[in-house]
């Protein structure tokens, strides 16, 4: 899309007002059906510019898009810096890196997150954690979880295996076993191939451009 | 004392509606309770039933009811409006029966079976794990059939009645978006972005839009019956308010897009249109306090009529306040996705639409237990609306408190992480929040009670008010 936010919002509001006062030249304000006139206006008009937006928004959010990475961007080191050119956090790709001891192809990599996604969505993970910001506020947010630094200070120090993902696939196994607060997730029974379903969904989930959320995630002085 | 003989067939069948929608609204007051004291103490129910497994039946069973309760609402007016009985009541009652049995099996099936494989099958039997939408898409699938049937009994009655105009012609456009809003919800994308754009569609375009506008419809009805308000005035705030809520709610629907992934132009559109959805909220208040001083507060329906301007300022407070509170960007940004959130959510399904439903009950209530024209009124109803109002208020504030200690402690300077949500969630102002929380939610339950007890006597006590 060409325009800007500004433009849009201007073209829109300018759109209901004129065509609406085209229709109602001559009503009374009062009456009812003046009114009418600009529900019908403003509905159709709003609406049609959601549809125009939705396209260009689901063809900038598709695999592959400069915002959404593709699935194999799991064989990528992945960082979250801040950009002085947009003044806020961008998840940054680097170079090439194993993902359970191996480099995934791309079909590999697409049904790795599929079940991912399942896995995540018949668990009801949703219902504790929010991701993206999105879901329940019982447990932390998982956007960028994969970049937490806690998986490398105080969860694979506890498990004894030698790499992060790793370190993660056994955790969500049996989470309950390696409590961290009070608050003990509960064993979701996953098997090993969903948790490494799941890790692969947060290592890609790390790499979506959030247009900045969460805020300066894990580069915080207060807290590790 | 009239016969129930004199309500059309269609008016028996939104008092089904509404005893239906009475038992799961204590359901979830219940989900409720035990969700809120795992806050507190989390090995209460651990590992039998889960804070998730809880938490959506809670959320889950609020939009049944509250839709049970609307459809009530619809079957209650619709004859009064066409003045004849709804066009194909036979398969509307038996939409009424498969819709109650659908919901009781998922209810059974996220009880006992709660989770499934990371499978398809899993999102088809079990759970959808989408919140707000979890239930499984077999169940989808009925309740879209379900509300075809019921989508036929309204426009089918108004074609015949010829009175496909006004009030009743934004009903039936606002029932086939509803119906068509809820349909984008039912794919899976393995791309969460992409789920999450189509989600917001239902979950925003619903409570933000075309919800708001179906309680304008009701809440004209109510204004109707119990104050005697004029069909032109209503109608004129009817169209006023559709034109302010789809102008700024559709768009508004940018205020889900800002951290989703989705391009940064929805900062700015988001941002825009839903700073500006309280305006057809304040239109809202000054309908219903412009009609109560024209008719000088008189009614023939004390309780309907108070959670009418109840519902009037809870729903500007609600949403319109609470609303505004966390939707500009630069706010967002810190406080998504926090009890701030839990604090709008609350505050604004409790003033718009419970407040609603309730009103639409009592509106009935004095139809069918009082001759025409005696006046609705006791002494319970004032305790219970004193009581339930105060205790949305008590749990609310906290969480309201609890969410700035999260923007604070956990986003802004803790930078999100797991250890800073734990730093947030050990807060004393959080877990104290908590607590206060929970004490107003069990004060909101025996409000509740006293809500039934009140709508079982209210109208066959010596109580009320004979002309
Ligand atoms: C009756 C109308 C409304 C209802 C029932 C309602 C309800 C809700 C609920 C339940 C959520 C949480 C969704 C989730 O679980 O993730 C939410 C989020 C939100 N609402 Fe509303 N809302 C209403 C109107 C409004 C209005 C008018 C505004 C703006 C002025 C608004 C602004 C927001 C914002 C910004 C969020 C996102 C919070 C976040 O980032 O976590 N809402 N709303
Ligand atoms: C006994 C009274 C109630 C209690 C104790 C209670 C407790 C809770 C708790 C603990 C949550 C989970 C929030 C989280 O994830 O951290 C929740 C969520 C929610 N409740 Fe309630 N609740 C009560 C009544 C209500 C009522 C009356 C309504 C509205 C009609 C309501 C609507 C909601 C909504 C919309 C959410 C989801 C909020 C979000 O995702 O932002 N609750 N409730
Ligand atoms: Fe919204």
């Amino acid at each position: 899309m060409k325009f800007g936010w500004l433009e849009i919002t201007l073209f829109s509001i300018v759109l209901v007002v004129v065509i609406s006062a085209i229709f109602v030249r001559g009503k009374n304000w009062l009456e009812p059906g003046f009114w009418g006139v600009f529900a019908i206006v403003s509905s159709l008009v709003m609406f049609s510019i959601l549809w125009l937006l939705t396209f260009d928004t689901l063809k900038k959010i598709s695999f592959g898009s400069a915002r959404v990475p593709s699935p194999t961007v799991i064989n990528h080191k992945i960082g979250f810096e801040y950009d002085p050119d947009k003044k806020r956090y961008m998840p940054t790709i680097g170079e090439e890196e194993l993902f359970f001891g191996k480099k995934w192809s791309e079909q590999e990599a697409t049904q790795l997150l599929t079940k991912g996604k399942l896995v995540i969505q018949s668990r009801n993970c949703m219902d504790c954690h929010t991701l993206l910001g999105n879901g329940a506020y019982f447990a932390p947010d998982l956007t960028k979880s994969w970049l937490d630094p806690k998986w490398q200070t105080m969860i694979q120090p506890m498990i004894g295996v030698a790499t992060k993902e790793e370190t993660m696939a056994k955790w969500l196994q049996n989470p309950e076993y390696y409590g961290t607060w009070q608050r003990r997730m509960p064993n979701l029974k996953l098997t090993e191939e969903e948790a490494k379903a799941v890790v692969g969904y947060l290592k890609f989930m790390s790499a979506i451009d959030t247009n900045g959320f969460p805020d300066h995630f894990g580069k915080s002085p207060a807290i590790f | 004392m009239k016969e129930s003989k004199d309500l059309y067939e269609s008016q028996k069948l939104a008092i089904g509606y509404w005893i239906v929608a009475i038992c799961l609204f204590g359901a979830q007051l219940v989900f409720g309770l035990i969700i809120s004291y795992q806050y507190i103490q989390p090995e209460f129910l651990h590992k039998f039933l889960n804070f998730s497994i809880c938490r959506l039946l809670h959320i889950n069973s609020m939009i049944l009811w509250l839709l049970f309760g609307f459809i009530g609402g619809i079957y209650w007016f619709l004859p009064l409006e066409t003045e004849r009985e709804v066009v194909g009541i036979f398969l509307g009652k038996i939409a009424f029966i498969v819709l109650t049995a659908a919901v009781s099996i998922v209810v059974l099936v996220f009880l006992l079976v709660q989770i499934g494989k990371g499978e398809m099958l899993t999102l088809w039997l079990v759970t959808e794990g989408r919140e707000y939408i979890e239930a499984p898409r077999w169940a989808d699938i009925g309740i879209v059939a379900v509300f075809s049937i019921i989508f036929f009994n309204v426009f089918a009655s108004i074609w015949k009645a010829k009175k496909l105009k006004g009030i009743l012609w934004v009903l039936i456009v606002d029932l086939l978006a509803i119906i068509g809003f809820y349909i984008a919800g039912m794919f899976f994308s393995p791309n969460i972005s992409v789920d999450q754009f189509w989600w917001w569609w239902v979950v925003h375009l619903w409570v933000e839009a075309t919800w708001e506008v179906l309680v304008g419809v009701l809440v004209g009805w109510v204004l109707m019956a119990v104050l005697g308000t004029s069909r032109k005035i209503v109608e004129g705030w009817l169209y006023l308010e559709v034109f302010l809520i789809f102008g700024t709610g559709i768009l508004g629907l940018g205020h889900h897009y800002f951290w989703i992934g989705a391009p940064e132009y929805w900062l700015g559109i988001g941002g825009f249109f839903s700073a500006l959805e309280p305006l057809p909220l304040v239109a809202m208040i000054v309908h219903a306090v412009y009609d109560a001083g024209v008719h000088r507060l008189k009614t023939i329906n004390k309780p309907a009529f108070f959670w009418i301007v109840a519902q009037a300022f809870g729903n500007f407070i609600g949403a319109g306040v609470w609303g505004f509170m966390h939707t500009l960007p630069q706010i967002n940004l810190y406080s998504h996705g926090t009890q701030l959130t839990a604090a709008h959510g609350h505050l604004a399904f409790f003033g718009a639409y419970v407040n609603t439903n309730l009103a639409l009950i009592y509106t009935a209530l004095q139809r069918i237990r009082l001759h025409e024209g005696s006046i609705l009124d006791g002494t319970l109803w004032k305790w219970v609306f004193i009581g339930l109002n105060l205790a949305m208020l008590g749990i609310t504030a906290p969480l309201t408190v609890a969410g700035f200690t999260q923007t604070f402690v956990e986003r802004a300077v803790g930078g999100s992480t797991w250890q800073a949500y734990i730093d947030a969630q050990s807060h004393p102002w959080f877990k104290e929040s908590m607590i206060w929380r929970m004490g107003f939610g069990i004060m909101f339950f025996v409000c509740y009670v006293l809500l039934v007890a009140d709508l079982l006597t209210i109208g066959k006590t010596k109580a009320t008010h004979q002309q």
